[in-house]
């Protein structure tokens, strides 16, 4: 077996008296589109923010790539190839969707202490910017600003930034949210067909997507991993469907 | 003619730095010494308030200390005045290398704040620099310096007389928000503005926020410190109070009632905020002699309205015309 790109041990965080993760410990295999799932306040959002140092475990240790980046800034874990989209989307309003773009490929892209040409001069960061958008069909909203766009746009703007980082390993908080069935449908192919540039950390409520997209899945309840397998013997798992995914999906 | 701004603010900046331009032998030739001078204070002022706006405005970092950086740009030329040194060259050195790093010392604790804190944090940090300096006897501590010469540039361009010290303002501010615009759209400007809006994400695309700031403020108080600098030429005499933390709240006045975040608000906003100053009690007296001991009142509303009616401030209200015009031109 390969070496797991990404290695959990005994993480655990908790916000007073609320555990919000348990022990977990997990790993996730180079090449894997690797699923979560868990009901509403399971600690999914909590433990992408551990993974990408926005968040300080109490306990435990994350390794990277065979690195320990238990407590290496956010930005530097960046660096290292980690990178994380948001639930609620994230990007920056004021500026234009080309421009978000932009400064996500600036964010991995050596440093930004540049302080004298014009962005919009810089043509190699312009054409690569729109790259990215062509890539998840933004390429005709690069002007607009982000706020002007619509909510499945800005998803989309969302999943483009985070593939801008060049990520080896990415970390999809909830990518659907919010989406039409349409846009649903077009978010997993497309989601599908990154398969092969990067290992993905999906956390998703929508089924479909994760069963259609999902190599291994793991689920999650209270903060605890009660489950990890494949995509098959988890929906056969009756400790799952009783905790989580109910009768209808049995 | 592609050099002629399309937009009303754009052509209003840009009579204002022609009118600048030749302010001076305008007042000359009307024989008004005063309003030369009033000018001279104005543009010093605006220097200082535009380099706010880089971290205030662009930044979102908004510091309630940056009049100690005007102090410490003064006492550079002050204290060597004290010893006849009178060298520009070596003013502006002094004045760039304390100013930077006062800004680094102070960025590296207050920028780890947030918000409020930040705030009180510059401001604790200016009234320390404040009181230092009132403490200082040696170099006339509460009742200041004077200065009986202006920095001496030998071989370059002299500051001697009204005309050569406006000058030196004049391109000063003109270097400054050159500067500030080449900046603000620059890479480094980018990630400044984006920290402002989105910190947290931008961390999350690789950013080390924290430094960028650093270096944006040190930025910022070396400019600050050059209209220091200035203001001491100007008045000739120098004093703690010019840091007071008073005069850093005027400057944050400034800036918002300009437009914070907009590249010629803090001139716009400098420009009212000194004519109110000047002209507001006279006008007081001229209604009613009595009332003109209560020319704050009216002034302080004045500033709430300008603040309140034009969000974005003056330039706001200048931008709300165009988008009026291109409406009425569809
Ligand atoms: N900053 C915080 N302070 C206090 N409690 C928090 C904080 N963040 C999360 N929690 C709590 O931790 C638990 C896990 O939250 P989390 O957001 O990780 O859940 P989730 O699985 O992402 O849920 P959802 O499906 O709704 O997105 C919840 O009970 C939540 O209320
Ligand atoms: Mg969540």
């Amino acid at each position: 077996m390969t070496r797991p790109l990404l290695h959990i041990s005994g993480l655990c965080k908790s916000f007073g008296g609320i555990v919000a993760t348990d022990h977990i410990d997990l790993e996730i295999r180079p090449g894997f589109i690797h699923a979560i799932i868990g009901p509403n306040g399971a600690g999914k959002t909590t433990l992408i923010a551990q993974l990408s140092g926005t968040l300080i475990p109490d306990a435990g240790q994350i390794k990277f790539n065979g690195h320990n980046i238990t407590s290496l800034s956010a930005p530097n874990r960046v660096k290292l190839g980690l990178a994380r989209s948001f639930q609620i989307t994230s990007v920056l309003l004021p500026m234009t969707v080309l421009e978000n773009v932009m400064l996500a490929i600036q964010g991995t892209d050596g440093h930004s202490y540049r302080f004298w040409t014009p962005i919009h001069k810089d043509h190699e960061m312009l054409d690569r910017g729109m790259t990215y958008l062509q890539m998840v069909g933004l390429e005709d909203r690069a002007r607009y600003l982000a706020a002007e766009v619509s909510h499945g746009e800005q998803r989309q703007l969302e999943i483009a930034m985070t593939l801008a980082l060049k990520p080896r390993l990415l970390l999809l908080d909830e990518p659907m949210a919010g989406m039409g069935l349409e846009e649903s449908a077009r978010m997993i192919r497309f989601l599908a067909g990154l398969r092969e540039q990067t290992t993905i950390l999906l956390i998703e409520h929508d089924m479909d997507a994760v069963f259609s997209l999902a190599d291994t899945l793991s689920v999650l309840v209270n903060g605890r991993v009660i489950a990890t397998d494949t995509v098959k013997n988890i929906r056969a798992n009756p400790e799952v469907q009783r905790a989580y995914l109910g009768d209808d999906h049995a | 003619m592609g050099w002629i701004p399309s937009t009303v603010s754009g052509r209003c900046y840009c009579i204002i730095l022609f009118f600048l331009a030749g302010a001076p032998w305008i007042f000359l030739w009307t024989n008004q010494p005063f309003l030369l001078d009033l000018l001279c204070r104005g543009l010093i002022l605006a220097i200082a308030a535009t380099s706010l706006n880089l971290i205030m405005g662009y930044g979102g970092m908004v510091s309630l200390g940056h009049a100690a950086f005007i102090g410490i740009g003064a006492y550079c030329v002050g204290i060597p005045a004290y010893y006849d040194i009178y060298n520009g060259w070596v003013h502006l050195g002094l004045t760039v290398v304390v100013s930077a790093i006062f800004a680094l010392l102070t960025g590296l604790v207050s920028l780890r704040t947030k918000g409020v804190y930040f705030i009180m944090i510059t401001l604790a940090f200016s009234q320390m620099i404040y009181f230092t300096f009132v403490s200082l006897e040696e170099y006339g501590g509460d009742d200041g310096l004077v200065i009986y010469l202006r920095s001496e540039f030998p071989d370059f361009l002299t500051m001697q007389g009204p005309v050569a010290l406006y000058y030196w303002i004049f391109s000063t501010l003109l270097l400054t928000l050159f500067l500030v615009h080449r900046l603000v759209h620059a890479h480094f400007g980018r990630v400044i503005v984006g920290a402002k809006h989105n910190e947290q994400r931008m961390q999350l695309l690789g950013f080390d926020t924290y430094r960028y700031r650093l270096t944006c403020y040190v930025i910022s108080g070396v400019i600050c410190g050059l209209a220091g600098m200035l203001l001491g030429n100007f008045t000739g005499f120098i004093s703690p109070e010019m840091m007071n933390w008073i005069r850093s709240g005027e400057l944050i006045f400034m800036v918002v009632m300009g437009g914070s975040g907009f590249l010629f608000g803090p001139l716009i906003g400098t420009g009212a905020f000194v004519f109110l100053e000047q002209y507001l009690p006279e006008f007081m007296k001229f209604l009613n002699p009595s009332w003109l001991e209560y020319w704050h009142l009216p002034f302080g509303l004045l500033l709430v309205l300008l603040v309140l009616v034009g969000k974005g401030g003056i330039h706001g209200m200048l931008s709300k015309l165009d988008s009026k015009a291109q409406q009425s031109s569809k």
